[in-house]
């Protein structure tokens, strides 16, 4: 009925009504555990807040001077210390549980989740799928299957955020940080950076569609760029001369590799560790601080000459090797320069175009 | 409404001949002086012309989110306002508000001694500000910051050439403006206290800015070595941040928030200290519980050193340390609740009155509340995954800052303002500002906690149509609290020449300050006090009140 | 209760109102200054403690990941310059002593002696620190500005039985260098400071100005200085002692 009011203020009313929402929609598994969390939290915030206003207020209203001239001194109450005290205490104790129970569930993937990549970098999202599908500032994935995300920045700082999903991850340059979650209901969702990273952070967003099976697999299939993740690995395992070391052999100069995704490995200084996507993608880098036990420090370090892309690549190789045959076909098929030498410590291999190595991709 | 205020007879009252006012004349002696109370006027002046430089940044801010496009000003422009009046604000307004103007002013008074134990060096606390100040101006001119004020590696080492090496040098300064402070302060309340001056017959006031100035103390230096890093890194390229040379971004993250967590422990306590004067005055009551309040602070202080991670909770931090970072998280909160009580408590069979400083306290208590109860959402960790770095941050520390310290700022302001100028303020006026501002504040500020949840990551000027509504809100409650910060500069400024004579205790409260004349004598006490009752002895000033005799002129 | 808030103390209970002229107006008596003097020195020593405190932490996070860039940087450190330096910093630290008691004992050519002394000596520690800078400039281990690994990846003459390192670890080296520079040049700052207050108060001690009984400011510098020396003896081993067992 806008004769009463000015159709402007209608047209405002209805629009705000009808978009009106106070979170965002539930998404994921994990969304109703995260807004349950989130009622309870305003439940007692509610509470605490009436409690208070209600004290202030009605003694305000009771002990007005005029209603009363003269105030009594009261010097304390260990009991109501101890009340007040004890019981947000309590409270905050619930609070930091249930949140903490949140946390280790979103942040603890389950094993049989699907790998993706996502490289930050100012102002996009790359986002890698294992089957070789690239996305720009976009993300499909598929509802029901868990998905994890293993995420690295090229530069700053940023966040990936999906609010409809309630999970978000920080993306650091120079370690992999994961994310997981499980999509429940088709449709577009926002994706935020919400890590500050300079000029056009708020353009730095992007939509996640979550699709049904069946859309998914009809997706994939129709943007697949030819080579998967590990395809191009295998490419650069060989084409950056890995595979003269890591031959999978006794005798080899550097670990075998097949197999070596997830297990636990010794390294020199006698500890252990989990071989997983930060350790593959540090010992690349930084192979002098993850030399393994029983193996000379010689391998050189590619810092510089791979970029994240390439790390996910080769990593995604290496998590499915299971068996070195590809690898010694490649040596007998490849020329490695004698540029990668027992003694010499600071010279680098040499990339090489692997002539076989490429017939072997394209499959 | 009835009120507690008792002025001398306006016919024929005087300001009192002598003053720290009239001391002296001339620029020199105010810019060369040692007189703490003048030293605090010096600051009340700095700090208010970047109060308004800072507030106009953030009026831009928000003409500029009213709508979704970046359209107002461009991307860049938008991260340079955002940045500039996060560190003004911060560095330049909230961290010295209440220290070095009440603060600097009164804890002299209130331990009963002639001095802050350094004033040289107060003064020069004073100058760092200002050099932080102008260095702050200079960047601002020059073309401005971009980093936001936290300065994150490696954007702020390496992906960014505006002016960071200045504002970090800025901050560098006034940090040690903080640190000398604080260094005073804790002097003093240990070994000024006049005879009979026990710890426990301190008004709280005093207690909260003991534990402010540890906080300052102990947590600013370490922000100062974290800057030279920076700025090293800048300029000849060590590599202590960067991945690329095997150092680690995240690093910066844990040597900054260890400072910066502090730092807004360091903001409110001093303001809680107000309140606790405030509450007290206008319930003409001891403070319910002054040893647990007392204690409290403390408390805030020591435990606000072990939280600083809980910035970091998303960054790849050890599922366990984020775990043991929580749970301190939720105890630092325990203090706080503490004191809200403790002041409910304190209206209690109390005589209440409305005056505009209560008015202020009474704001402070539930915005207070609602902002500490929403970083109990941000502590917990689950949640905090969804809530950080959107709007819900943003709304959580405005409302704490702003909703908690900028409205106890503005209590004790009002509360003091006749024994630091001889005059009250008109309290009509200040009424109308105290509600203006207080509604303004929750119109600007509580749909941000709504656009928050749905997603809207801050420091973003442009943004998904459908956050507008919340946003056009928003702007609407700053323009209403622009106005409500706006009218007590007008009419303070009135009151200087026209507001009524004060006399020495308009408010017929206890404390040393109410002792003596309004405006103090520049040596506070005509001769050193004895203390022999303890802190809001009301029944004591009930019987002084009826012996004594006052004159003012 | 039927006492005032202000009181005037009987006659001969009030303090009496002659006092030294050093003693500022705003204490009550000369004790009350020097105590109060010193109680803030101490507390601004220990945010000074907090202020290289973030370079320790960052040293020692460091030095646990990249352990040998770190060995191999601190071999490069000129040994007997940093080992010099550690004597002439503890002997000015003496000699500082020596100056705060002849300021005590009132004899005015003692304490000048003896402050001169300390000047002396904290210049030579600062003359040192320039020359092993400047050796480390002309070798290119100054990070950021001409910074090389060579070094590092071929064995080093003084320590043949060193391994050299992989390319990987010595870039770390830089690392190691940068906190060297950091944490030698902040502590630099501080002694050069020290060395500026040492010349004013070597010109109001000339005066007289601490020989009367007022040596409040002579003893916390005192403090100060033997601080920075602390500081220096905690960064002697962790910079220049790294795995030295020759």
């Amino acid at each position: 009925m806008h004769y009463f009011i000015s159709p402007v203020l209608w047209q405002f009313l209805v629009k705000w009504l009808t978009h009106f929402a106070l979170f965002p929609p539930e998404a994921s598994s994990i969304a109703p555990y995260a807004d349950a969390l989130y009622f309870f939290l305003i439940f007692i915030s509610v509470i605490g807040m009436a409690a208070v206003a209600a004290l202030v207020i009605g003694f305000s209203v009771v002990y007005r001077q005029e209603r009363n001239p003269v105030a009594t001194q009261i010097e304390g109450s260990t009991l109501l210390e101890a009340t007040w005290t004890i019981i947000p205490l309590a409270l905050f104790m619930i609070c930091f549980v249930w949140g903490a129970l949140l946390y280790f569930r979103i942040y603890d993937p389950p094993t049989n989740a699907l790998d993706m990549y996502v490289v930050g970098k100012q102002w996009m999202w790359k986002i890698e799928h294992p089957g070789g599908q690239h996305e720009i500032d976009a993300l499909h994935v598929p509802i029901g299957r868990p998905v994890q995300l293993t995420m690295i920045s090229q530069d700053v700082f940023h966040s990936f955020s999906i609010p409809a999903f309630r999970v978000k991850r920080e993306v650091i340059p120079g370690r992999y940080t994961t994310v997981w979650f499980t999509a429940t209901k088709p449709g577009r969702y926002h994706l935020f950076c919400t890590q500050y990273c300079g000029t056009l952070h708020s353009q730095m967003i992007g939509w996640v569609y979550a699709m049904t099976p069946d859309d998914y697999q009809a997706w994939l299939a129709s943007s697949t760029s030819g080579s998967s993740l590990a395809q191009n690995g295998e490419r650069l395992f060989a084409s950056l001369g890995c595979n003269a070391c890591h031959t999978g052999e006794a005798s080899a100069r550097g670990p075998n590799l097949a197999k070596v995704y997830g297990s636990r490995v010794q390294l020199a200084n006698g500890s252990y560790t989990t071989a997983n996507d930060a350790f593959l993608r540090n010992s690349i880098l930084n192979p002098a601080v993850n030399v393994i036990a029983g193996y000379a420090p010689i391998m050189p370090t590619y810092q510089g000459q791979i970029s994240e892309d390439g790390l996910i690549d080769l990593v995604e190789y290496i998590k499915h090797l299971h068996t070195n045959e590809r690898v010694q076909q490649t040596l007998n098929t490849t020329q490695v320069q004698g540029s990668v030498s027992a003694s010499g410590a600071g010279s680098t291999a040499q990339p090489q175009t692997a002539h076989g190595a490429s017939r072997m991709v394209n499959q | 409404m009835s009120t507690i205020v008792s002025l001398p007879d306006q016919s024929t009252a005087k300001l009192p001949k002598h003053t720290y006012l009239n001391n002296e004349y001339g620029l020199k002696s105010w810019l060369l002086t040692g007189d703490h109370k003048r030293i605090a006027i010096l600051y009340l002046i700095s700090i208010t012309f970047f109060f308004f430089i800072g507030g106009a940044m953030a009026g831009l801010i928000r003409l500029e989110l009213l709508t979704p496009q970046s359209d107002l000003v461009a991307a860049d422009t938008y991260n340079k306002l955002f940045t500039m009046h996060g560190i003004i604000m911060i560095f330049l307004f909230l961290v010295p508000s209440v220290p070095a103007t009440i603060g600097n002013f009164l804890i002299p008074i209130m331990v009963g001694a002639k001095d802050l134990a350094f004033p040289k060096i107060n003064l020069l606390s004073w100058y760092l500000y200002i050099v932080g100040g102008c260095l702050i101006l200079w960047a601002l001119i020059a073309g401005g910051v971009d980093t936001g004020w936290t300065f994150t590696t490696p954007l702020s080492t390496h992906y960014l050439n505006t002016h960071v090496i200045t504002a970090g040098m800025a901050i560098f300064v006034a940090g040690f403006s903080s640190i000398f402070t604080g260094l005073n302060f804790i002097v003093t309340i240990h070994r000024m206290r006049a005879p009979g001056m026990t710890w426990f017959r301190l008004p709280l006031f005093v207690w909260s800015h003991y534990a402010a100035s540890i906080l300052m103390v102990l947590g600013t230096p370490v922000l100062a070595i974290t800057l030279v890093l920076v700025i090293l890194e800048r300029t000849i390229g060590i590599g202590v941040f960067d991945p690329t040379k095997g150092g680690d971004p995240l690093l910066f993250q844990h040597l900054f928030w260890f400072y910066s967590h502090p730092a807004v422990y360091i903001m409110i306590l001093p303001g809680m200290g107000v309140i606790s004067e405030v509450i007290s005055t206008f319930s003409r009551k001891r403070v319910f519980g002054y040893t647990a309040v007392a204690f409290s602070s403390v408390a805030i202080a020591v435990f606000g050193f072990f939280v600083w991670a809980h910035h970091m909770f998303i960054m790849g931090v050890s599922n366990y340390s984020a775990l043991v970072f929580s749970l301190l998280t939720m105890l630092v909160a325990v203090p706080s609740a503490i004191k809200i009580f403790n002041w409910a408590a304190t209206l209690y069979k109390g005589s209440i009155t409305f005056e505009t400083p209560m008015l202020y306290a009474f704001g402070f208590m539930g915005l207070f509340t609602i902002g500490g109860l929403t970083g109990v959402f941000l502590g917990s960790l689950g949640m905090d995954i969804h809530l950080t770095e959107t709007y819900f941050v943003v709304a959580h520390f405005h409302f704490v800052m702003v909703g908690g310290m900028l409205m106890a700022f503005l209590a004790g302001v009002h509360f003091w303002w006749p024994k630091i100028t001889g005059r009250m303020y008109p309290e009509g006026l200040s009424k109308l500002a105290a509600g203006t501002t207080f509604i303004g504040f929750i119109l600007t500020f509580f749909p941000q906690f709504i656009v928050g949840y749905l997603g809207m990551p801050r420091r973003y000027a442009a943004y998904p149509p459908e956050f507008q509504v919340l946003n056009v809100l928003s702007t609407a409650g700053a323009s209403v609290l622009g106005i409500g910060y706006l009218l007590p500069i007008l009419y303070l400024t009135w009151s200087l020449k026209y507001g009524k004579i004060a006399g020495n205790n308009p408010w017929q409260a206890t404390g040393l300050e109410w002792q003596i004349q309004s405006p103090p004598l520049t040596e506070n006490f005509v001769e050193t006090p004895v203390i022999d009752y303890e802190a809001y002895d009301y029944e004591w000033l009930a019987n002084k009140t009826k012996h004594e005799v006052q004159t003012v002129g | 209760m039927d006492s005032q808030a202000i009181v005037t103390l009987p006659e001969h209970e009030q303090p009496a109102h002659e006092h030294p002229d050093y003693v500022r107006h705003h204490f009550a008596n000369a004790d009350q200054q020097r105590e109060t003097a010193n109680f803030g020195m101490w507390l601004f020593l220990l945010t000074e403690i907090m202020f290289f405190s973030g370079m320790f932490a960052a040293y020692l996070i460091y030095r646990n990941w990249y352990y040998p860039a770190f060995v191999a940087g601190s071999h490069y450190m000129i040994i007997w310059a940093g080992t010099m330096n550690t004597a002439v910093l503890i002997c000015s630290s003496f000699t500082m002593a020596m100056g705060v008691y002849s300021a005590e004992m009132r004899n005015r050519k003692a304490l000048l002696r003896w402050l001169t002394l300390t000047l002396l000596l904290g210049l030579v520690f600062l003359g040192i620190k320039a020359y092993e800078w400047h050796a480390e400039w002309v070798e290119h281990h100054v990070p950021g500005l001409n910074f090389s690994i060579e070094d590092f990846t071929h064995v080093n003459p003084k320590y043949p039985a060193d391994r050299p390192l992989s390319v990987g670890m010595a870039d770390k080296t830089q690392i190691y260098f940068s906190l060297y520079f950091a944490m030698t040049g902040m502590h630099a700052l501080h002694m050069c400071i020290g060395c500026g207050i040492l010349i004013v108060l070597l010109f109001q001690a000339w005066g007289g100005t601490y020989t009367n009984g007022h040596m409040n400011t002579i003893e916390n510098f005192g403090l100060y200085w033997h601080f920075v020396d602390i500081v220096w003896i905690f960064l002697y081993p962790l910079l220049y002692l790294i795995s030295r067992h020759q």
